[in-house]
């Protein structure tokens, strides 16, 4: 059953994409795209989601996208008019279906009411005069004569809707009593007279001839009286009869179940006894050219078939039951070269609009550690090179900065193998949007760009918590409710829009509205009541907005379900910082706000300057240092009995010795010793790091401490340098945050550190 | 001699239960996503059975065995449908296209490897 489970996996994986492929499709029908390609892909989705089901016996799934696949084929038929309202409809039932498929994976329940609700709607959708009779049976019969025409309109349409293919296809009953009846040994005749469509299915007279044969014991006789002169034979034509005597304890139903594929394309009698087919027999052939039915003879117990035909009548005879493909293939070896066409990969294959070839993501993850090895491998290298003290223009030189190069360039695309682009996470939102709104009362419309802007895998699986809760900030606390869009002279339909692009090396990810932007007043008034900043503190327009990434913050006056849950945006923020981004945001009073998210396109690599601290080699990310200086004796400032500021410029910015905070020596140096870098946290603090010596800026490939170590406070990851020693990469964030807790450090001027105090 | 299946479904799923159920019963499986596909690989392996679903995209089920059938190499191969509940209307053109006979999904593999017995010499 291992193998079962594996493809339920696969199902589930299945799922995902389908119903990402379903909404896709249904946003696009309500922007008006109402092409059958369309329809067909969305109907396909629902329909191939039933069909798994269906293999594994999930029945509320299979029952619910059933509805939804009957009412999406009469759409596809034209029965049902493609509307906007109806993509709507749709649109909250793929919600629907989502939570089934979801509550069959054992991840979350459905709400059955809710389920049993949209199912209801999607039927009156398909019949529209179905549901209404249902609900009102008592007007229909208080008013017959009125109601009279309706239904018959009414019956029309329904066999448009779905009768109007439907072919009735004759079908014997099988008399019960007759089959109690059957003895053991029952004798049966079955006469087949094969028509040529029989044929030109590729079905074969000899294979029913082998279904008779595991009833019972079978004998054959052929009718060939109707064969033409061979000169006058269509060789595609049928001409014969064939008549079997049958002994069998199994019933009617049976026999005729051997002919279930052939229905129509044969005329076919059963009757009970011996019949008196055998008396109008024109001749008996041997079945020789149809080894099938001898295989069968074989295995009968008594001699079945009588040889008195001539040889001649059965090569005359074989046409009939043509057995084309050989002969043609001998006459053919042309088509062999087909064979090797190297396009045909049957194993697989990727679904439509699916990458090309499917990798399990470790092995990319393995590729991706070695390259990273292979980097750092051929840095140090180029370090052992240097020391030999070997001249840049020598052969050697030369071809190490081609391998530098070359190194660079397989780096660079296997980062690109494992980058996805951002919509897989961008594709969850519309729902969200839709659900928010609902929620809410708001009325909004989700814009999205940028869909297909690729980052690394690693990045994007901790995209979705951010946007998730960006977007869900910007319908709850951005727009309005309708009426107050219609106030203030606004479309009532809110938009949010949802953007990835690339910019200097980074992804960045924008989330705005076109909503009433940020309240500074009520802002700054919650945070002063917070206790976050003193009542009397002058801030810049642009500090108050940041006011709301404070830890404890929260606009919301009521916790509503949809954004208060006891989190705000400095969950974001923080989880933000983690990937190595920034948060920012801009907002126009009435005109929206726009939060603007920028994140390393990989977490794999990093680009940082590499400093000495106490004797260890220490490498600080780029991203966060905003220039490096000696400080002159007057810009040090001592504070309090340990600490000391740094003047920079117009602020003082706490002065930080790393070798201290991170425990390498318990007295620190003359700050004006060493070098100092002005970093600024993701929070917009900004702390002054102290180390002895920096050797310069380097791309460093990112090892993890928690998977081969454990996690340290103060440092992020690890890396190995060109030398081959492990160095630490730090944590600036968090080393700022340690030197505040741990009190050495006084408050800075700058605000936004208050606050966070 | 071992004999080769053709599997046509847009379904990953479908495609990988039908493996399933044909390798454990001694086929040999050939897989295509689509009907235009399944004419690709027909040529390149020559099946002695075919299996197809019908909804697919590029070419369906219908658009697939009619140009099987029109095809003086492959006419002959027995062709099995997948459909849904016995869906009469679909059945009906599927067999109208030239399909041999049909699979009624959900199926096990009792059900599949008896279907290819009834078709298949």
């Amino acid at each position: 059953m291992d193998e079962l489970e594996a493809i339920k996996v696969t199902f589930f994986q299945e799922c995902e994409e389908l119903l990402a492929d379903l909404e896709g499709g249904l946003l696009a029908m309500q922007e008006g795209a109402g092409d059958l390609e369309t329809v067909n892909a969305v109907f396909r989705a629902v329909h191939s989601i039933k069909g798994g089901a269906g293999a594994f016996g999930l029945e509320p799934l299979v029952r619910f996208a059933h509805v939804f696949e009957t009412l999406l084929d009469a759409v596809r038929s034209g029965s049902v008019p493609n509307t906007v309202e109806l993509a709507a409809v749709l649109l909250r039932a793929s919600d629907i279906l989502a939570d089934h498929v979801s509550a069959a994976r054992g991840l979350g329940d459905v709400d059955m009411g809710a389920s049993a609700a949209m199912a209801a709607e999607l039927e009156t959708w398909t019949d529209p005069n179905a549901a209404p009779a249902a609900h009102a049976p008592v007007v229909e019969e208080a008013a017959p004569v009125a109601a009279a025409p309706a239904p018959v309109v009414a019956d029309d349409d329904a066999m448009d809707d779905d009768d109007l293919g439907f072919v009735f296809v004759p079908q014997t009953i099988t008399v019960e009593a007759q089959a109690a009846d059957a003895e053991p040994g029952n004798v049966w005749t079955v006469s087949i007279r094969p028509k040529s469509d029989l044929y030109r299915k590729a079905n074969e007279t000899a294979l029913l001839l082998r279904e008779l044969s595991r009833l019972g014991p079978i004998k054959a006789t052929l009718d060939d009286s109707a064969l033409p002169a061979l000169g006058d034979l269509d060789p595609e034509a049928a001409f014969v009869t064939w008549s079997v005597r049958l002994e069998t304890e199994e019933d009617e139903s049976a026999i005729r179940e051997v002919f279930e594929f052939v229905d129509g394309d044969c005329d076919l009698e059963i009757t009970r006894g011996e019949g008196g087919v055998q008396d109008t027999m024109a001749a008996l052939l041997t079945v020789a050219e149809a080894p099938a039915v001898i295989e069968a003879v074989e295995t009968a117990p008594a001699p079945i078939i009588e040889i008195s035909a001539p040889a001649p009548v059965a090569e005359v005879v074989e046409p009939v039951a043509p057995a084309p493909a050989p002969v043609v293939e001998a006459a053919k070896p042309a088509a062999a070269p087909a064979a090797a066409t190297p396009k045909a990969t049957p194993v697989e294959v990727p679904g439509p609009g699916q990458s090309v070839i499917r990798v399990d993501p470790e092995r990319i993850d393995r590729l991706i550690d070695l390259v990273g090895e292979l980097v750092i491998n051929q840095a140090m290298l180029a370090q052992r090179v240097g020391e030999y003290g070997i001249a840049p223009s020598s052969n050697l030189a030369m071809g190490l900065d081609e391998l530098e190069q070359l190194t660079r360039e397989i780096q660079d695309s296997v980062m690109a193998i494992r980058a996805q682009p951002v919509k897989s996470v961008f594709q969850r939102m519309p729902r969200l949007v839709r659900e928010v709104a609902n929620m809410t009362s708001k009325q909004a419309r989700l814009v999205m760009e940028g869909e297909n802007t690729e980052v690394d895998k690693t990045v994007i699986e901790r995209l979705s918590d951010p946007i998730t809760h960006m977007l869900r900030n910007a319908i709850d606390h951005g727009l309005e409710s309708p009426e107050e869009r219609k106030a203030a002279g606004k479309n009532p339909e809110g938009v949010v829009r949802l953007a990835a692009l690339h910019r200097s090396g980074r992804i960045v990810i924008e989330v705005s509205d076109d909503g009433k932007g940020i309240n500074r007043e009520r802002v700054f008034g919650i945070a002063v009541k917070k206790g976050l900043i003193s009542p009397d503190l002058q801030l810049t327009d642009e500090e108050i907005d940041n006011l709301i990434f404070l830890p404890g913050f929260s606009t919301a006056e009521k916790i509503s379900d949809v954004s208060g849950r006891g989190v705000g945006m400095d969950v974001v923020k923080r989880s933000v910082q983690a990937l190595g981004g920034r948060i920012s945001i801009a907002s126009r009073p009435g005109q929206g706000s726009t939060f603007t998210l920028s994140l390393p396109l990989t977490l794999a690599v990093l680009d940082g300057m590499v400093v000495d601290v106490a004797g260890e080699t220490l490498v600080v990310p780029l991203a966060a240092i905003v220039e490096s200086l000696r400080p002159k004796p007057e810009e040090v400032r001592p504070l309090g009995p340990v600490g000391s500021v740094l003047a920079v410029r117009d602020s003082f910015v706490p002065l930080i010795d790393v070798g201290q905070a991170l425990g390498y020596r318990d007295h620190s140096p003359a700050p004006t010793d060493g070098v100092v870098l002005l970093v600024e946290g993701e929070d917009g603090s900004r702390a002054a790091l102290v180390a002895d010596a920096i050797h310069g800026q380097r791309q460093v490939v990112i090892k993890s401490l928690e998977q081969n170590y454990q996690q340290v406070e103060g440092v992020a990851a690890a890396t190995i340098l060109g030398d081959g020693r492990v160095a630490l990469i730090l944590d600036v964030d968090a080393t700022i945050a340690m030197r505040r807790r741990d009190g050495g450090t006084p408050r800075p001027t700058e605000p936004t550190l208050i606050a966070a105090e | 001699m071992t004999r080769t299946v053709l599997t046509v479904d847009d379904s990953r799923t479908m495609r990988d239960m039908l493996r399933m159920a044909l390798v454990g019963a001694g086929f040999n499986v050939v897989e295509a996503v689509d009907g235009e596909h399944g004419l690709e690989v027909l040529s390149a392996h020559r099946p002695d059975i075919i299996i197809t679903d019908i909804n697919m995209p590029k070419l369906d089920g219908f658009g697939f065995i009619e140009a099987v059938r029109v095809d003086d190499d492959y006419r002959a191969i027995p062709i099995l449908v997948l459909t849904t509940e016995s869906d009469p209307a679909k059945k009906q053109r599927a067999r109208e296209a030239g399909a041999t006979g049909w699979i009624v999904k959900p199926f096990n593999p009792e059900k599949l490897v008896d279907a290819i017995r009834r078709v298949a010499a």
